[in-house]
């Protein structure tokens, strides 16, 4: 798994999103996940809710803190990941698979351009080089 | 990371925690090891399977010494400290004389007239100062606090990691002859030690006071003798997470300034039959019965923190102390000040999580107790072996 996938777009606050059609599916990185430290507990939004690019849409809590996660793209929520609600560990161990977060029917597809590319956002969290696996 | 750094001390393990992949954080105006790599709750879990070291070099040593010491202690700290025989220690509490908790400590006696109070790093200095103001002229005091480093080995396979690297002083004894609360005098690593059967995990453990400058060895012999048994390094997080799970107190959270022994569960602490700093206050305290009481919670869809509203009825009626997912019973787990009469077992109430009131429920504590036969923990029912 890499560290940062070269097919998502990011966020400043390490959120990820991947396009699919009109659904974008989001999550957090994997930096963000191990500054986390082991998540304990995820609060998300359900089907039908509306989410704003960068305001808070849920909150994933470690052992240690509650972390808010701030929506990377606007839409109306889709689907949330009720497994990840129960096991919560899937974002530690999943970060960009079995750990994403929601799905949600993209309002506008121009806020895209206010994310971060992959290579911005390694930049972003002090990464120099696309890394392999990890 | 946007910390001060050179503001924090460092204690003489920082460079092994930073080679070890520790996260460094301030705490009490430390840099200390949060966690590493494994994470919270793996070096939770091999403290409870297993074992897990600590660095609590942090802390504060302070050495009361003479003829006169042991009256001394005894008068500040609420416990039965005149009752202690060499090789033995102590929880207990300082108090001011309004009877609140000025800290809580452990009192060790190492050898006749040499008392070992070992006390939270956060209130060093503030514990100086009460013991200076109390302190009568004829007793020496030694604040040891940056020549002590503390190392603490913790789980059920801490006696057999430990045994491997240690010598008493006493000769054929083992440490596995020393009782739950024993102090004694030997050699760990290679290093002049004193080992204790103290902790704050709520599992059978040790803590091992070397001198400040020959710490690393000690920490690397455990490391090395400690791998075949699942010793692994444990950060403060777990040391909060254990030490939640098993109701043990932090300064600063459930007990403080404004809170009293009896309202904190700590009344066993007070030997109310002896003259100690707080004692006719505390008295006082017990005999009207506390208006509050800590609870501990089970929290379901959401993890309580420090801070929290206690919610009964739409109504705030308490704060969380402490908060935290337990790893070890898998369930959000909490303490709080409530008022006495919602504080029984069963008792439903509400944590105010991010403006929504989620439920819990008042629960028997310890949330976890390991088994007795392999357990240390500064308890009413704790017995005391020569």
């Amino acid at each position: 798994m890499s560290t940062v996938p070269e097919e998502l777009r990011y966020s400043k606050e390490h959120e990820w999103v991947r396009l699919e059609g009109d659904t974008a599916t989001i999550g957090i990185t994997h930096f963000a996940q191990d500054q986390l430290g082991d998540v304990v507990f995820v609060e998300l939004p359900g089907p039908g809710s509306t989410i704003r690019q960068f305001a808070s849409l849920g909150v994933v809590e470690s052992v240690k803190a509650a972390s808010d996660v701030y929506a990377p793209v606007s839409g109306e929520v889709v689907e949330r990941n009720v497994k990840v609600m129960e096991s919560p560990e899937l974002v530690n161990n999943a970060p960009y698979e079995d750990g994403w977060l929601v799905k949600v029917r993209l309002a506008d597809k121009s806020e895209l351009n206010k994310l971060l590319t992959p290579a911005d956002y390694r930049a972003h969290i002090g990464e120099t080089a696309p890394n392999g696996s990890d | 990371m946007t910390t001060t750094a050179a503001a924090l001390l460092r204690t003489p393990l920082y460079d092994e925690h930073v080679a070890l992949g520790a996260k460094m954080v301030p705490f009490a105006g430390w840099e200390m090891p949060i966690q590493y790599p494994d994470g919270i709750v793996a070096e939770h879990r091999a403290v409870r399977s297993a074992a897990g070291m600590f660095d609590l070099s942090h802390m504060g040593e302070v050495y009361l010494r003479g003829p006169a010491a042991g009256r001394a202690a005894d008068r500040l700290v609420s416990s039965d400290i005149a009752g202690l025989q060499v090789g033995q220690a102590r929880y207990g509490l300082l108090c001011n004389e309004r009877g609140t908790i000025v800290d809580d400590v452990i009192v060790y006696l190492l050898e006749p007239e040499t008392y070992l109070i070992v006390v939270n790093a956060s209130n060093v200095s503030t514990d100086l100062a009460h013991v200076r103001k109390h302190l009568p002229s004829d007793v020496d005091l030694e604040d040891a606090s940056m020549d002590t480093a503390l190392i603490a080995v913790q789980g059920p396979r801490a006696p057999v990691i430990l045994a491997s690297v240690t010598d008493l002083e006493v000769r054929e004894a083992t440490i596995e002859d020393l009782a739950p609360f024993g102090v004694a005098a030997a050699r760990v690593g290679g290093a002049r030690a004193h080992v204790a059967r103290t902790g704050y995990t709520g599992e059978d453990g040790f803590e091992v006071f070397v001198p400040w400058e020959r710490a690393v060895g000690p920490w690397s012999r455990l490391l090395a003798a400690g791998a075949a048994s699942g010793l692994t390094p444990a950060g403060l997080g777990a040391r909060d997470t254990l030490r939640l799970e098993s109701r043990y107190s932090l300064y600063g959270n459930e007990i403080d300034e404004t809170t009293d022994p009896i309202e904190a569960g700590l009344g066993w602490t007070c030997h109310l039959e002896k003259d100690f700093i707080g004692r006719d206050a505390i008295a006082a305290a017990k005999e009207r019965g506390p208006s509050r009481r800590i609870v501990g919670l089970v929290v379901e869809g959401g993890v309580a923190r420090h801070g929290h509203e206690v919610v009964h009825d739409g109504t705030a009626v308490g704060q969380v102390t402490s908060g935290t997912f337990g790893p070890t019973i898998a369930k959000n787990i909490a303490l709080a000040y409530v008022p006495v009469a919602l504080s029984k077992v069963g008792t439903e109430l509400a944590v105010r999580i991010r403006d929504r009131d989620v439920p819990a429920r008042v629960v028997r504590t310890p949330f976890y107790k390991a088994s007795a036969a392999a357990r240390v923990r500064p308890s009413p029912e704790r017995t005391e072996l020569a």
